[in-house]
């Protein structure tokens, strides 16, 4: 049996034009973007087509679209260069949620150690964060607001356009991950008040170790790489063509299907969420409203996730879980915990992320394979029985 | 992060799982709260735990520790049993990435419970 991968929002395979862009520009164009012959220039050509590109997607002008090797070192860069700036400008407050993935939330640590302040905005249980929130935690001394686009475990969409409006009109500046919004769902930094602006790649079918940052002009923040000119001085180091062009070319293609997709796998996941609900003691985290389309993330009471993915895999089923056992600590998710989760709840959580690739007969067959699973898991579990026996009382 | 084969055949096959309503001891030990939770049900005839039966919240090795902790000691007398060692019980299943050796503990822990409730019995 073919394996069914449901955890997109890990990493995507790549789209059949992706794959064509990338093995095409490896093996043609293999110059030197600097270097002043006509091989070089050809890859300086196809890293302009690339920049135009993006640009196009993200409604901005391409001398604002910095590539980096993914999203994190775009979140990274954002948030670190932000907070060097306000220092100099005796500003030191920074303000993100308590949701966002770990390259904002460690870099926001490691910015407190260094004397920062940093405000972690709390969500509701949908997961999510207000622009009046944002406005009440705004004072003098804040340089940069950094709110995820939408959530890598429950799907939340925030309300980025207001939340950028905030920003804009008390004069501080406004970054989003947009990790896992970019390329599934519509990003317009004009018309959403964004200032910079992260995406990775391989989260919507391009290739792995490549993304970008958007970076507003006027928004001065400073260099990430120095010893070149590639990316404007900013980031210095020989592009990586072949992943920058494929990129592109995925996030053009990921834009241009994306109504239908978005349709289509909404309708997907729908079914699948229905479907989980049915069982007892069973609940759907995030927004059934404000939700990447392609994204399920459930709680089983009574198991743990691990076991759950493991049985699942052994079904052939790919997903993932935000329990402490694949998390790598003793803690669950902590975005399960901040939306309200007791631990031991949180423990049995699993997201389903579905993408391109995934057909209705797979999650036809992903609703008929959960509940035996289920079921095996807390026929064994100890926890189980206590909530029978509290129920039964 | 991969298991030993071992360690995915106790996982996908457990044995001696289930309950028992006329256990001689019973053990539980961990916290949901944690993510794992075992309860051990010994029968012990002549000083041998002659039947052993787990039920067990967590992962996938704490499962896998708890289906090898109870064939390594069935059959054994309850000194045999106390001189368990979580050790013994991951390397008999060739190993435990060092992130999950905490559950191999949990296990231990069950089994001594067990054995403790059923002295206590014992008077």
């Amino acid at each position: 049996m073919n394996k069914i991968y449901m955890d997109n929002a890990a990493t995507t395979a790549l789209s059949e034009k992706a794959l064509d862009a990338v093995i095409t520009k490896t093996k043609e164009v293999y110059g030197n973007p600097s270097s002043m012959h006509t091989i070089g220039h050809e890859s300086a050509h196809v890293l302009v087509d690339a920049r135009n590109m993006v640009a196009e997607v993200l409604n901005c002008s391409p001398d604002e679209v910095y590539f980096t090797s993914g999203g994190s070192e775009a979140d990274n860069w954002a948030l670190k260069a932000a907070a060097a700036y306000g220092k100099a400008k005796g500003k030191t407050h920074l303000i993100t949620t308590t949701i966002e993935h770990h390259a904002i939330l460690h870099t926001m640590k490691e910015l407190e150690k260094q004397g920062f302040t940093v405000t972690y905005l709390p969500v509701d249980s949908e997961g999510l964060v207000t622009a009046k929130q944002v406005e009440e935690a705004i004072t003098d001394e804040t340089i940069l607001v950094s709110v995820m686009f939408a959530n890598n475990e429950i799907g939340t969409v925030e309300p980025i356009k207001e939340i950028g409006a905030v920003c804009h009109e008390k004069k501080v500046w406004f970054h989003t991950d947009a990790v896992q919004a970019l390329g599934h769902i519509k990003v317009d930094v004009q018309e959403m008040n964004i200032d910079m602006l992260s995406a990775s790649g391989h989260k919507f079918n391009g290739p792995k170790g490549v993304g970008l940052l958007y970076i507003k002009k006027g928004i001065r923040i400073g260099n990430l790489i120095e010893g070149g000119a590639q990316e404007r001085g900013k980031r210095a180091g020989t592009e990586n063509v072949p992943g920058i062009y494929g990129m592109a070319v995925a996030l053009k293609d990921s834009v241009e299907i994306m109504d239908e997709e978005n349709a289509r796998l909404t309708k997907l996941c729908g079914k699948i969420m229905d479907s989980i609900l049915t069982l007892p003691h069973t609940r759907i985290n995030g927004s059934r409203t404000n939700r990447l389309p392609g994204n399920v993330n459930a709680c089983f009471e009574g198991i743990e996730g691990e076991s759950l993915l493991m049985l699942l895999d052994a079904a052939g089923i790919c997903g993932s879980s935000g329990s402490a056992c694949t998390s790598g600590s003793l803690d669950p998710s902590h975005v399960l915990l901040a939306i309200g989760l007791p631990h031991e709840i949180a423990h049995g959580s699993l997201r389903l992320s579905l993408g391109r690739f995934n057909t209705e007969e797979e999650v036809d067959y992903v609703i008929k394979t959960i509940p035996g699973i289920v079921e095996r898991l807390r026929d064994m579990s100890p926890v189980w029985e206590d909530i029978m026996e509290e129920e039964n009382k | 992060m991969e298991y030993s084969d071992k360690v995915m055949d106790h996982f996908m096959n457990p044995r001696n799982v289930g309950k028992m309503d006329d256990a001689d001891g019973v053990g539980e030990v961990g916290n949901p709260k944690c993510g794992d939770i075992m309860k051990v049900y010994i029968k012990v005839k002549d000083n041998v735990i002659y039947d052993i039966k787990f039920n067990t919240f967590g992962c996938a090795s704490a499962i896998a520790t708890s289906s090898m902790a109870t064939e390594l000691i069935k059959g054994k007398t309850i000194e045999e049993a106390l001189e368990l060692t979580n050790k013994a019980v991951a390397e008999a299943l060739d190993g435990l990435p060092p992130v999950k050796m905490h559950c191999s503990v949990l296990a231990e822990e069950a089994i001594k419970a067990a054995i403790d409730d059923y002295k206590s019995k014992q008077g």
